[in-house]
This record gives structure tokens, sequence and C-alpha cells, in this order.
């Protein structure tokens, strides 16, 4: 499934996110993947997704661009794959 | 399995991008997935 | 390319390591020919069970997500169980490497009830007449057995581990099925002229055609086979093998000894790649980000005699272990080089009457049995 600007998600609980200068490092202990997620914004807005109730809500909450939106989802749609992000 | 072909941003300060076309560009690439076993060796 | 930017990313070392190795014992049952540790006899300075746990504390904060266990054989270790189940129990994932001898039917039900615990049973030929040469007498049967007992216990996907050699390279498909067989997954490594493997390297290392037969092997199976990221010097045969394509050493993974040195990886236990020991001011975090040794192999490197090949791109020049201890330049082919740019140099130094190639700085090998039946 793909998530839209509406889909409600957050962090999987068995993920850890590790700061790293580029952004940080997300490891799922379930399914052993590793994940980097390369800019700060990125980071805050996994931190921040299970407190918003959706998506664009978060995406607006952090402050993240209208124009960047597309790239955003792209990207938490990666992290469903890895099931880095759980769909709620 | 092999790394996700998206690409990556850079950690370079957004200042230097001239225009928001860039930043979109350069976007695509927020997220990269290695695998865990690799680089890690004993026998 | 965007691989290529990580990569960039990663030479430049991290805050902490993704994973490392670390070898809890120096003591084995067994004797491998190729032991990339020299392993056999404890080490009277091995790290006491409080001293493994503040390694764990700082592991644990350096928010290092899994380590890599191996030794030795290290289930030898009366503290195994609680040092494996202290890390679980501080978020550090465990991997350990083991030849079996231990994993009995208790033990593997005990093993089977933990979380986020990895199993590789090290395995090095398809039948007993392949595997017992380099692993030692009865170790095929060890190995089975142990893999019998995790399969009862309901363990789940262990890892059957491979090193690929010029004896077991034609029996590729055979270790897969057998892996299959046990719903386990397979994971071929590449042979290091590492330990013992010093002495057993020539004799045991696949000849260029096998390097060939491996990398088309893996092209064809990569996607369920781990590696290690082991045969990255097979990439300037063509297309780039799955993983990361460089050199993890002292930039995003390393090696603690039984006795608490750190070394750049499992394949250099050598004082040149030494970069400290744990008990030092400042403990393993102060080694890994600020080392002398780790802060140089994260500089950019120079692809130097590889410079003029054209692909370096694809093969990094290969393997730093692999180089050092067949007594070549570090900045220069591989032994194993796919186009045969460093097999004349190993010749070439091995025909030398006053070539010295490096031997490791540590040995716990268990006396020769020769010695004995000389006597007799």
């Amino acid at each position: 499934m793909t998530l839209t600007l509406s889909s409600a998600c957050a962090l999987h609980p068995q993920v850890a996110l590790r700061p790293e200068p580029f952004g940080a490092l997300a490891y799922h202990y379930g399914n052993r993947r590793l994940v980097f997620l390369k800019h700060p914004d990125v980071v805050r807005v996994v931190r921040e997704l299970g407190q918003h109730p959706s998506v664009g809500h978060t995406l607006r909450a952090c402050g993240i661009a209208t124009e960047r939106h597309a790239s955003f989802l792209q990207a938490l749609n990666q992290l469903t794959k890895s099931e880095i992000l759980r769909v709620c | 399995m092999s790394p996700v072909a998206v690409a990556i941003v850079e950690t370079a300060s957004q200042e230097n991008l001239e225009t928001a076309a860039e930043v979109l560009v350069l976007e695509d690439l927020l997220v990269e997935e290695i695998s865990i076993d690799g680089m890690c060796g004993v026998y | 390319m965007s691989a290529s930017q990580l990569v960039t990313q990663l030479k430049r070392g991290l805050d902490a390591p993704i994973c490392l190795t670390w070898e809890l014992t120096y003591a084995c049952n067994l004797q491998c020919v190729h032991c990339l540790s020299s392993s056999g006899q404890r080490d009277d300075r091995e790290l006491s069970t409080q001293q493994a746990f503040a390694v764990l504390d700082e592991l644990r904060d350096l928010q290092v997500f899994y380590i890599n266990i191996g030794g030795g054989e290290p289930m030898i270790r009366r503290d195994f169980f609680d040092i494996i189940e202290y890390s679980i129990a501080n978020d550090i994932g465990v991997k350990f490497s083991t030849n079996g001898a231990f994993i009995d039917e208790k033990n593997a039900r005990r093993l089977a009830a933990m979380d986020y615990l990895d199993i590789q049973i090290s395995l090095d030929g398809i039948d007993a007449i392949t595997n017992d040469p380099v692993r030692g007498e009865g170790s095929y049967n060890i190995a089975r057995r142990a893999m019998d007992n995790l399969k009862a216990a309901n363990f789940g996907p262990f890892k059957i581990s491979v090193v690929v050699t010029r004896h077991n390279v034609d029996q590729l498909d055979e270790f897969k099925a057998l892996a299959d067989s046990y719903g386990a997954q397979l994971r071929i490594t590449r042979l290091r002229p590492s330990g013992r493997g010093v002495d057993s390297w020539n004799d045991l290392h696949p000849t260029n055609e096998q390097q060939v037969q491996i990398y088309n092997w893996l092209l064809a199976h990569g996607e369920n086979v781990l590696t290690g990221d082991s045969f990255f010097h097979l990439n300037a045969l063509g297309e780039a093998l799955p993983g990361l394509n460089m050199c993890g050493a002292g930039r995003v993974v390393c090696l603690i000894d039984p006795i608490g040195d750190v070394y750049a990886c499992p394949f250099v236990l050598h004082d040149q790649f030494k970069a400290g020991n744990v008990h030092d001011t400042g403990g393993f975090t102060s080694v890994w980000r600020d080392s002398e040794l780790f802060t140089s192999l994260r500089e950019p490197e120079s692809a130097g005699a590889c410079a003029s090949c054209g692909n370096y791109d694809s093969c990094q020049g290969g393997c730093m272990a692999a180089k050092f201890f067949t007594g070549l330049p570090l900045d220069g082919p591989d032994p194993e080089c796919v186009l045969g740019h460093g097999a004349d140099l190993v010749e070439a130094r091995q025909a030398s009457p006053v070539s010295i190639t490096p031997k490791p700085s540590k040995d716990h090998s268990k006396p020769a049995r020769s010695a004995l039946s000389v006597v007799s």
C-alpha cells in the first residue's frame, strides 16, 4: 500500500534512531534492516509522525515546504516498505 | 540487498542551493537502505 | 551515483560503529587451519564478566545496534549466556559465530527462547571429507548436530557460514540446498590470509578461475545469500555484487579482541592495525573516535598502483588485510585481483629470499600434536 498525505503512520516500536552528522541511522531490531536517513528534516519528521493525525499534518508541523512534500512522501513510503514506519 | 537506488541529500546546507527546483532534485534521495550483514566479518 | 555518495560519507567514519566484532575468548575446542585469530588457548588477560559488562554499557551508550561475537569458540566461556543476555537486555542485538560444539538440545532451547539473537554455524565442506581437513576431525558432525538441535528447538532461520576455499567452491549449490533444508540462510565469506591463514592461504585460496565462478554464482544467487560484503574485489569482473563495496575497517566496523585490544577489523590482528584497548582512558569510545589509526583510515585513500587500471572504482583495490598479510603494499592490488595484477606481485615476493611477510601479533594456537608423535 502507498502512503498519502492523509495516511497516519508512526515509527515502528522495534526501531531505534541513532543521530549522525548527516541525519540518523534507523535500525529495525526485528527484521535487522538498517536505513540511512540522510537529512535532519527527515529525522525530525520521522520522530514526530506518531504525534500527528496524518503525514500531511506532520509535514506542516515540522515546517516542511509544500514543494518538498512529494519527495518526503517518497522517502516515507520507502521507510514503510522497510517496516521502519508502520501505518496506523 | 543492494543499496536502494534513490539518491542522497548531502549534508550541505540548503543555503548552497540556488533554487527550490535544485532542492527537489536532491531530495529524491532522503533515505537509503543497506544490508546490515555487510562489512562484519567473522568466519 | 547515489550509492557512491553514501560510501563517501561512510568512509569518513561514523560517531560509532554500525556494528562490531567482539572475540570473547581465544580458547577453542577446534584448531581450524585458517583461523583468523590463531585461536586455541585461553589468554589469562581475557576480559572478566564485569569488564565485558562495562564494554557493553559503553556500546549501549554509543547506540551500537548489534555486535558480532566470535572467538575462539565463544560458548566455551562460562559466562557466555550472561554476556549475551546482558547485551540483549541493553538493546544490543547479538549475532554469534560458533562451531556448534556446545549447542546441545538444552542450549538450543535456551537460545531459541531469546530475541534479537542470530547464530552462525561454521561449516567449510558439504561433507566430512571436505570439511574436516580444514576444521578438524569430527567437526563436520559437530556442526550438523548443532544444526539439528537448533531446528528441533525451532530456533528459526540460523545461518550456515562457509569460508570459500578452492576445495569447497564447487559445493556452493549443495551448501545452498543444505541451508534450505534447515530453513537456514547461507552465508559465504572470503578466505583471508589472516591468523593461521597466513600459513594455509596458499593452499586454500580459490584459483583465479574459481574466483570467476564465485562471482557468477553470487550474481545468480546473491539476493538470498549473505556475504558480509566480503567479495567486493570481484566487482572488477563487471556488474557490482550486492553490498556496499567498500572496506569498513575503522570506518564503520572494528574488532575488540578477548583482552580488549581494538583492531581495525577482524582480519588484521597485527600491531600495525591496533588502535588501542578498551581499558585505555576514555575507553572504547575514545579509541573509536580519536585514535590515530582510525583517524587515518578515515582520510581519503589513494588508488596508488591501481590508479592506472581503470577498475579501482569497482573493486576499491580489494582487501587491506589480504594485502597486508601477503606482504603487498596497501595502496596496490589485492593478491586475488581478478585481473591478475596481484598474483604476480605475490609470486615475486614469495620467490624473493629477503622478503618478510608480516606475522599476526598474537598466537594462541595449542602446541602442535606432531611434537608429541615424534616422542612416541
